[in-house]
């Protein structure tokens, strides 16, 4: 009797603690571009456990502050969305300007930042409020979006302009531009906020720019063997929080380089899917997650090992992720 | 008959669309003019460009067949989207882009104008004339000016009638017929029966054909020309199957740039064969089914600002536009040798929306790119297919290589030493 109801406790107990782990588990948040879909992989088990329809079109996505709320471009319906992540349903919709392709959320929490792609414009869009704050005028294309570490700065790269434009938050205006070169898709600061490397996708680089002087300090070149250079085409990055790795996906070229953030020296390439576009990080940092448009999958890859250890079919042409921890 | 018109900030009426309605709803608009500061990282010294594009526009010859004709303005709505973009990507840099433009269906009124804009500081042109005024516009206008030939695909012009001051942004038609030829190689249609027009383009097509059948594998196993006046609209089923009888074939291939016949020729060959060529499916620089790269975006803009589908010829026109902006931005200079130079050299490179950077070929001024083979409605492929070798870049195995063309000196003596640079 009293076996039994120990053998009782203990399975509950057990039961609990798996209901526990289960809860406590990183969800992937992984938009499909061509499927009007969101899935969602318990970063645990490594597998897809949930699809939601969203807006059309779905590109860049990002959690709030407090993890609570996902914003996704919904590019084809004109509108950023507000998923709230306790029901998984769109509670809201933000007036993004048209075509919103990329955005980022500023450190207070309130700010979003939105690349207007067929109108050459960001827009500042208040979560609270749904209000537009400003449009500011940028260059054709407008696509990559960062936002310094203090948040002084929101850059804004144009892909046809080839420019990063240095927009200062406390004014909304444009105060500089950069030249990089041909089709600038992406831009990542560095955690202390001096550094910010922004990829190239047709001209094959990756410029480090130091924010002080808003000068290219370095250049990168990729170089994979069978491939040939005009498929290399850089992409996302990722900058890993202690200084040591920068993470750049090549396109079409279907590997991640890996990059010392601070020789600057490539240090291998990672084969991942077709056309790898975005990554992410999960919250420690051990795995990096990479979306993979044209074969359909996520990669997920050992930070430590820097080995990719699974693919992870998802829906049509994934294109963004965000990690809810 | 002609036209001409100039044309300017072409971004305000679509800025005031938004800005109107923001106003509306009270919204505070923080956007003020741009500030590019003193402590600027691009230079901000003002430059003017002005740009001159030429058309000749002949009456247009009795469509026996073509129900769809190619709009009369294809070309120049390219060069203006070309203009509008290059200005939105100038004002950071306090740059002005402007276009010029005539059509008509005088050759000598054409020159004139040309001659006109060049006395009057005009002299990156950019052309879609036939083979023999092309020639004589770059004789008359010298190595002061720079020309783009935007709607001439003929292959003497990149190989024997070396131009030196003219770049070719169209693709030629062995550029095409190799495009097509690598993928009906790949797919293993080896035999092909050709039909070919009475028009001499409608040769030189045959003509690309049949070298592009010799590189890539292709036999040409039987060639019927296509002399007939009826007008196919209605006797298509009848005709076609007759014509098209013979010793067994893969795929039809046309040669009817005009379009006198060629559509009529699918779903009516006497086997069940599918058609390629300049009907069918179509070697093409630029269509509206292309949506990959980006290119979506460059679609929209283009309809929006011309109402219609973008063409090939538009598509070539934006290019060299697009080309001359690019290196203004790089050389922070306008004159014309000194961009010619710049474009020529392997410092160049643009990004066009076809998932590649392009560039000139140093031997014959073409812009390399890749070609997409189309339906009307979807993109079949695009070449160089995947598999092709080459030394320096897959791109060169489209069309003319270096060692093919005469050109070379014309394109290796750099103007900006002898031209005018002041």
């Amino acid at each position: 009797m009293i076996l039994k109801r120990s053998l009782l406790t203990l399975a509950v107990s057990m039961l609990a603690l798996n209901f526990q782990s289960a809860a406590q588990a990183e969800v992937v948040y992984v938009s499909n571009e061509k499927d009007d879909t969101l899935s969602l992989i318990d970063l645990d088990s490594l597998e897809v456990i949930d699809t939601f329809d969203v807006g059309q079109r779905p590109r860049g996505i990002t959690l709030s502050g407090d993890g609570s709320k996902l914003y996704i471009c919904a590019s084809d319906s004109d509108t950023v969305q507000v998923m709230d992540l306790a029901t998984h349903k769109i509670v809201a919709s933000l007036p993004s300007g048209e075509d919103p392709e990329q955005f980022v959320l500023h450190p207070n929490d309130q700010l979003l930042y939105v690349a207007n792609e067929d109108d050459a414009l960001v827009t500042v869009v208040d979560v609270n409020s749904h209000e537009v704050i400003a449009q500011i005028d940028v260059g054709v294309e407008p696509e990559g979006m960062a936002v310094s570490p203090d948040g002084k700065w929101v850059i804004n790269t144009s892909e046809t302009t080839n420019m990063l434009h240095w927009i200062d938050t406390s004014t909304h205006e444009l105060i500089d531009n950069t030249l990089v070169d041909q089709r600038p898709r992406h831009v990542e600061f560095n955690k202390d906020g001096s550094l910010l490397w922004a990829s190239s996708e047709i001209g094959g680089t990756v410029a480090v720019v130091d924010v002080g002087t808003r000068q290219i300090i370095h250049k990168l070149n990729f170089d994979i063997r069978g491939v040939h250079r005009d498929k290399i085409q850089p992409v996302g990055i990722k900058l890993s929080s202690d200084g040591r790795y920068a993470f750049v996906a090549l396109g079409p070229a279907n590997h991640i380089a890996v990059v010392d953030a601070k020789t600057y020296e490539v240090l291998d390439y990672l084969l991942v899917g077709g056309r790898v576009w975005h990554l992410e990080f999960n919250g420690d940092e051990s795995r990096l997650l990479s979306a993979n448009g044209v074969s359909g999958d996520v990669s997920v890859i050992d930070v430590d090992k820097l080995k990719v250890i699974k693919s992870i079919k998802v829906g049509r042409y994934p294109w963004g992720l965000a990690v809810k921890p | 008959m002609s036209s001409r018109s100039s044309y300017r900030c072409p971004y305000i009426a679509r800025y005031l669309g938004p800005l109107l309605a923001l106003a509306a709803l009270h919204l505070p608009l923080q956007a003020g003019p741009i500030d590019t500061g003193t402590d600027n990282t691009v230079s901000s010294a003002d430059l003017e460009v002005r740009i001159g594009y030429l058309s000749y526009r002949p009456a247009t010859p009795p469509a026996l067949s073509n129900v769809l004709p190619e709009p009369r303005d294809s070309g120049l709505r390219g060069a203006e989207l070309g203009i509008n973009d290059s200005n939105t990507s100038g004002r950071f840099l306090k740059h002005h882009y402007q276009l010029d433009h005539l059509n008509s269906d005088d050759p000598d009124t054409l020159l004139q104008q040309a001659l006109a804009w060049q006395s009057g500081g005009i002299h990156l042109i950019v052309a879609d004339l036939p083979a023999s005024e092309l020639a004589r516009l770059s004789k008359t206008l010298g190595t002061d000016a720079l020309i783009f030939n935007a709607g001439n695909s003929d292959d003497a012009l990149r190989t024997t009638q070396c131009l030196g001051n003219v770049l070719h942004t169209l693709p030629s038609r062995a550029m095409l017929t190799d495009a097509l030829a690598q993928w009906l190689a790949s797919r293993q249609w080896r035999d092909w029966l050709l039909i070919t027009g009475n028009q001499p383009e409608d040769q030189a097509y045959a003509r690309a054909l049949h070298r592009a059948a010799k590189r890539f594998g292709g036999r040409i196993v039987d060639e019927k020309a296509w002399s007939f006046d009826t007008d196919l609209r209605r006797t298509a089923q009848k005709e076609m199957p007759l014509f098209t009888q013979g010793g067994d074939y893969d795929v039809v291939v046309l040669a009817d740039e005009r379009g006198d016949f060629g559509e009529y020729v699918l779903y009516n060959s006497w086997l069940p064969r599918p058609v390629a060529g300049t009907q069918g499916l179509a070697p093409v620089a630029w269509h509206r089914v292309v949506e990959q790269w980006g290119a979506a975006q460059l679609q929209g803009r283009f309809e929006a600002l011309a109402g219609r589908w973008m063409q090939s010829r538009d598509y070539a026109a934006w290019a060299a536009v697009r080309s001359v902006a690019e290196a203004v931005t790089q050389l922070q200079r306008t004159e014309a040798p000194l961009l010619r130079d710049y474009l020529l050299s392997d410092r160049f490179s643009l990004a066009a929306f076809k998932g590649r950077k392009l560039s000139y070929r140093p031997w014959s001024g073409q812009l390399r790119q890749p070609i997409a083979l189309v339906h009307p409605r979807a993109l079949v492929s695009q070449s160089p297919q995947e598999g092709i070798l080459h030394p320096v870049t897959d791109l060169d195995s489209l069309g003319f290589d270096a060692p093919e063309s005469r050109c070379s000196t014309a394109y290796t003596m750099t103007n900006s030493a002898t031209g005018d640079t002041k």
